[in-house]
C-alpha cells in the first residue's frame, strides 16, 4: 500500500521532477533576451534541491514504494555532490553557451532530468529502478552531447555515446534478466538473500559478468573506455564537464547497489574482475594521456586512469573500501570542474582553448586562471598535501588492506608516469612563450563565472583541512 | 499427443523462427525486407509470450509494435532511399570469423550455464487472476514508481527529440502575416512636395546633347 510516507521519503526527487517540468514550461513563455531568468531559476531550483536532500535526511536508512527506493547516507552524499557539480556547470557554462548561440532553456531542463535520473539511480533498491534511473540519466546526456548541431564532431560523439551506451544498457539488462532467472526476484535485498539458496549459481555468476561490463561502461574503465575520449573531445565543453563529473558519481552508486547490496555474497567473484579493470585502466589511461595534444582528450585519458583508482577502492569489499572509493569520486568530480572551468572561461567565440598549446604562457596573460589550473593539475596528479593526494592514499590503503598489494604497486607506478602530463600543462603555462600571433587570452568578465570558479579552486585547497570530516561522513555512510 | 510435448515443439519452432528472422534483419540487403523480417521477429516473440500465458503482453506487442511502430518504420524506410551497398563491403570476408566467434561464445555459454536451465518458463498466471487484471494491479501498486519513471523517460525523449530536430532557421526568408496586415500607407509611402516645373539646368544639358 502506498502512503503519504512513501512520497515524503522521496521528496527531493518529486520536487526536482516538478521543478524540471516547470522550468521547461517557464522557458517557453519568455523571450530569448530574458533567458537569464531561466538560468537563475534553474540554479535556485538546484540549491533548494540540495537543501531538501540534506534537511530531510533521516538518520536511519528508510525505504519507500516497497523497497524500490532507498534513502541512505551514501545516496545523500552522492546527490549533494551531483547537485553541486551541476550548479557549477550551469554557472560556468552560461557565457560559453551564449557565445555559441546554444543558450537555450532545454539545456537546463534536460540537465535537470539527467540529474534526477542520477538521484533515482543512486537510491534504487530494485533492479527495475536501477535500470530506469540509468536510462533517465543517460538519455538527456546523449541529447546534450549533440546540442551543437552545427558541429559534425559533436554529432559523431553523440552517436558514438548513444550506440555504446545502448549496448552497455542492453548488456546490463541481459545480466539483470539472468539474475532474475536465477533468484526469482528483482529486489536487491531479495537477491542478496537468494544467492545463498539458489540452485543456479552459475547462471547468477554469468549474469554478474554482464553487470560488471555495464558498470565498466558507465565508469569508462578499460576495456570499455572507447567512448570516453571521443565524447570528451566532441561534446560541447560544458557538457564534457558534466560527463566528466556526474556519471562517475552515478556509477559509484550503481556499483555499490548492484555489487554490494545485491550480489555481495559473490564479492569473491567480482572483486578480481574489478581489480583487473583497475590495473588496465591505470596503465592505459596514464600512458595514452602522455601522447595527447588536445587538452580535453588528455583529461579523458586522465579520467580513465582515475577510474582505475576508484576501482582500487571498490576491489576491497568492506565499508572502508567503499568509503574510500566514494571519497575519491567526490574529490575527482570537483577537481574536474575546475580543470574544465578554466578552459571554458578562456574560450571565446571562434576559439575553443582546447589544445594544450593554447595554454602556453597563460601565467603572463592571466595569472589567476593559470593558478587555478595549476591547483587542479597538482590535485589531479596527487601532489601532497592537496586533496587528490589524500584521496589516492585512502584508496591505496583500502587496496592494501584488501590484500591487493600488487594492484597498489601498479597504481603507484602509474601515477608517477601520470605526473608527466599534468606537470607538462603547468610547464606550458608558466615557462613557455605564447604562440606567435596568438590573440590576447583574457578571461571573460562574467562575474558569476569568476567567482564560482575561484570558490571551486580555493575549495580544493581548503579541503586539505576538511578531508577528515568528509571522509568520516563517507565512512558513516557505509556504517564503518 | 502429450500437452507438454506439443508446447515444447511450439516453443522450439517459434524460437527458431524468431532467431532466424532476427538474423535476417541484420543480413538481408533490402531494407524493406529487413523491416518485414523484424515484423516476423516480433510476431514470433509474441507467440512465445502467448506460450508463457502472457496473453496481454503478446497482444500488446502485435498491436503496438507490429501494427503501429513497424508500419511507421516501413513508411520511413520506403521514403528514404538508402543505399547500404558500400556499408556492406567486407561483410562476406568477415562472416566466417564472426560465425566462429559466435559459435565459440554459444558453446561457452552453454558450458557455463548448462542446458538444464534452458527450459520453458513457467506460466505467468499468479493467484488465478487474469493477465490484464494482474498487470493493472502490479503497475499501479507495486510497480508504481518504475511506471512513473518510465513516463519521465518518455517525456525526456520527447523534449530531446524536439531539441535535436527543431531547426529555427534565423537566415531563412519567411513572411510574417501579422506584420503584413499591420502595414499602413504612412509606413510605406512617403509623400514629397516638389516643384512642378523641370529644373532649368537639365533642359539646357539636353539641348546641348
Amino acid at each position: 500500500m502506498i502512503t503519504i510516507n512513501d512520497l515524503l521519503v522521496m521528496l527531493p526527487e518529486l520536487y526536482l521532477t516538478a521543478a524540471a517540468c516547470l522550468v521547461l514550461l517557464f522557458d517557453v513563455f519568455i523571450r530569448d533576451e530574458q533567458r537569464d531568468a531561466t538560468h537563475w531559476v534553474a540554479i535556485i531550483v538546484m540549491l533548494v534541491g540540495i537543501f531538501l536532500v540534506i534537511h530531510g535526511q533521516p538518520d536511519m536508512t528508510v525505504t519507500a514504494f516497497g523497497g524500490m527506493f532507498v534513502r541512505d547516507h551514501m545516496a545523500e552524499i552522492l546527490k549533494v555532490t551531483v547537485l553541486i557539480a551541476t550548479i557549477l556547470m550551469f554557472v560556468i557554462a552560461r557565457p560559453w553557451l551564449r557565445d555559441r548561440k546554444l543558450f537555450i532553456g532545454e539545456f537546463y531542463s534536460l540537465s535537470m532530468f539527467s540529474v534526477l535520473g542520477v538521484m533515482l539511480l543512486v537510491s534504487a533498491g530494485n533492479l527495475i529502478t536501477v535500470y530506469l534511473g540509468l536510462e533517465l540519466f543517460a538519455l538527456p546526456a546523449y541529447a546534450l552531447v549533440a546540442l551543437n548541431r552545427e558541429s559534425k564532431l559533436s554529432f559523431e560523439a553523440a552517436i558514438k555515446f548513444f550506440v555504446l551506451g545502448s549496448l552497455a544498457s542492453g548488456l546490463m539488462l541481459f545480466g539483470m534478466s539472468l539474475i532474475y532467472g536465477a533468484t526469482g526476484t528483482l529486489d536487491l535485498h531479495g537477491i542478496f538473500a537468494a544467492v545463498g539458496t539458489t540452485t543456479h549459481l552459475h547462471l547468477l555468476q554469468f549474469g554478474l559478468v554482464f553487470l560488471v561490463v555495464g558498470i565498466g561502461f558507465e565508469f569508462g574503465a578499460v576495456p570499455f573506455h572507447m567512448w570516453l575520449p571521443d565524447v570528451y573531445e566532441g561534446a560541447p565543453t560544458p557538457i564534457a564537464m558534466y560527463i566528466s563529473a556526474v556519471p562517475k558519481l552515478a556509477a559509484i552508486g550503481l556499483a555499490y547497489r548492484l555489487l554490494e547490496v545485491g550480489l555481495g555474497p559473490l564479492a569473491g567473484d567480482w572483486r578480481m574482475m574489478l581489480a583487473i579493470m583497475a590495473a588496465l585502466s591505470l596503465v592505459v589511461g596514464n600512458v595514452v594521456a602522455i601522447a595527447q595534444k588536445n587538452f580535453k582528450r588528455m583529461l579523458a585519458y586522465s579520467t580513465i586512469s582515475h577510474m582505475g583508482f576508484v576501482f582500487l577502492g571498490l576491489s576491497n569489499p568492506t565499508p572502508e573500501g567503499y568509503a574510500s572509493a566514494l571519497f575519491y569520486a567526490v574529490c575527482f568530480a570537483l577537481m574536474e570542474t575546475v580543470a574544465f572551468g578554466v578552459i571554458l572561461a578562456l574560450a571565446r567565440k571562434g576559439f575553443e582553448c582546447e589544445m594544450i598549446d593554447d595554454l602556453k604562457g597563460l601565467n603572463r596573460r592571466s595569472p589567476w586562471f593559470a593558478g587555478m589550473m595549476a591547483i587542479a593539475m597538482f590535485s589531479l596528479a596527487g601532489i601532497p598535501p592537496l586533496w587528490g593526494f589524500m584521496a589516492k592514499v585512502l584508496v591505496l590503503k583500502a587496496a592494501i588492506d584488501g590484500g591487493m598489494l600488487w594492484l597498489a604497486i601498479v597504481a603507484i607506478i602509474c601515477s608517477i608516469i601520470g605526473l608527466f602530463y599534468y606537470l607538462r600543462v603547468i610547464w606550458v603555462m608558466y615557462f613557455e612563450q605564447p604562440v606567435e600571433g596568438a590573440g590576447a587570452l583574457e578571461a571573460k568578465p562574467d562575474l558569476a563565472l569568476r567567482g564560482v570558479l575561484s570558490i571551486n579552486a580555493l575549495g580544493l585547497v581548503a579541503m586539505i583541512f576538511f578531508s577528515g570530516p568528509l571522509f568520516a561522513w563517507c565512512q558513516a555512510a557505509f556504517g564503518a | 499427443m502429450n500437452h507438454s510435448i506439443f508446447q515444447m515443439v511450439c516453443f522450439v519452432v517459434f524460437a527458431v523462427v524468431a532467431v532466424g528472422a532476427a538474423l535476417a534483419v541484420v543480413s538481408v540487403k533490402n531494407t524493406v525486407h529487413a523491416v518485414l523480417a523484424l515484423v516476423l521477429t516480433f510476431f514470433s516473440a509474441a507467440c512465445l509470450w502467448m506460450l508463457a500465458e502472457a496473453e496481454f503482453l503478446a497482444l500488446a506487442l502485435v498491436v503496438v509494435y507490429v501494427g503501429a511502430v513497424m508500419v511507421l518504420f516501413l513508411f520511413v524506410v520506403m521514403m528514404l532511399d538508402i543505399d547500404l551497398e558500400p556499408m556492406r563491403e567486407g561483410f562476406i570476408k568477415y562472416l566466417p570469423i564472426g560465425i566462429g566467434a559466435a559459435v565459440i561464445m554459444l558453446v561457452e555459454m552453454l558450458g557455463i550455464v548448462g542446458v538444464k536451465t534452458l527450459q520453458i518458463p513457467a506460466g505467468a498466471n499468479p493467484a488465478g487472476a487474469s493477465n490484464i487484471e494482474w498487470l493493472g494491479m502490479a503497475l499501479f501498486t507495486r510497480f508504481l514508481l518504475p511506471f512513473e519513471i518510465a513516463a519521465l523517460i518518455l517525456t525526456v525523449g520527447l523534449v530531446a527529440a524536439v531539441v535535436l530536430a527543431l531547426r529555427v532557421r534565423t537566415f531563412s526568408k519567411h513572411q510574417n502575416p501579422a506584420a503584413q496586415s499591420a502595414v499602413r500607407a504612412a509606413g510605406r509611402v512617403r509623400m514629397v512636395k516638389m516643384a512642378a516645373t523641370p529644373p532649368a539646368a537639365s533642359s539646357k544639358q539636353e539641348s546641348q546633347a
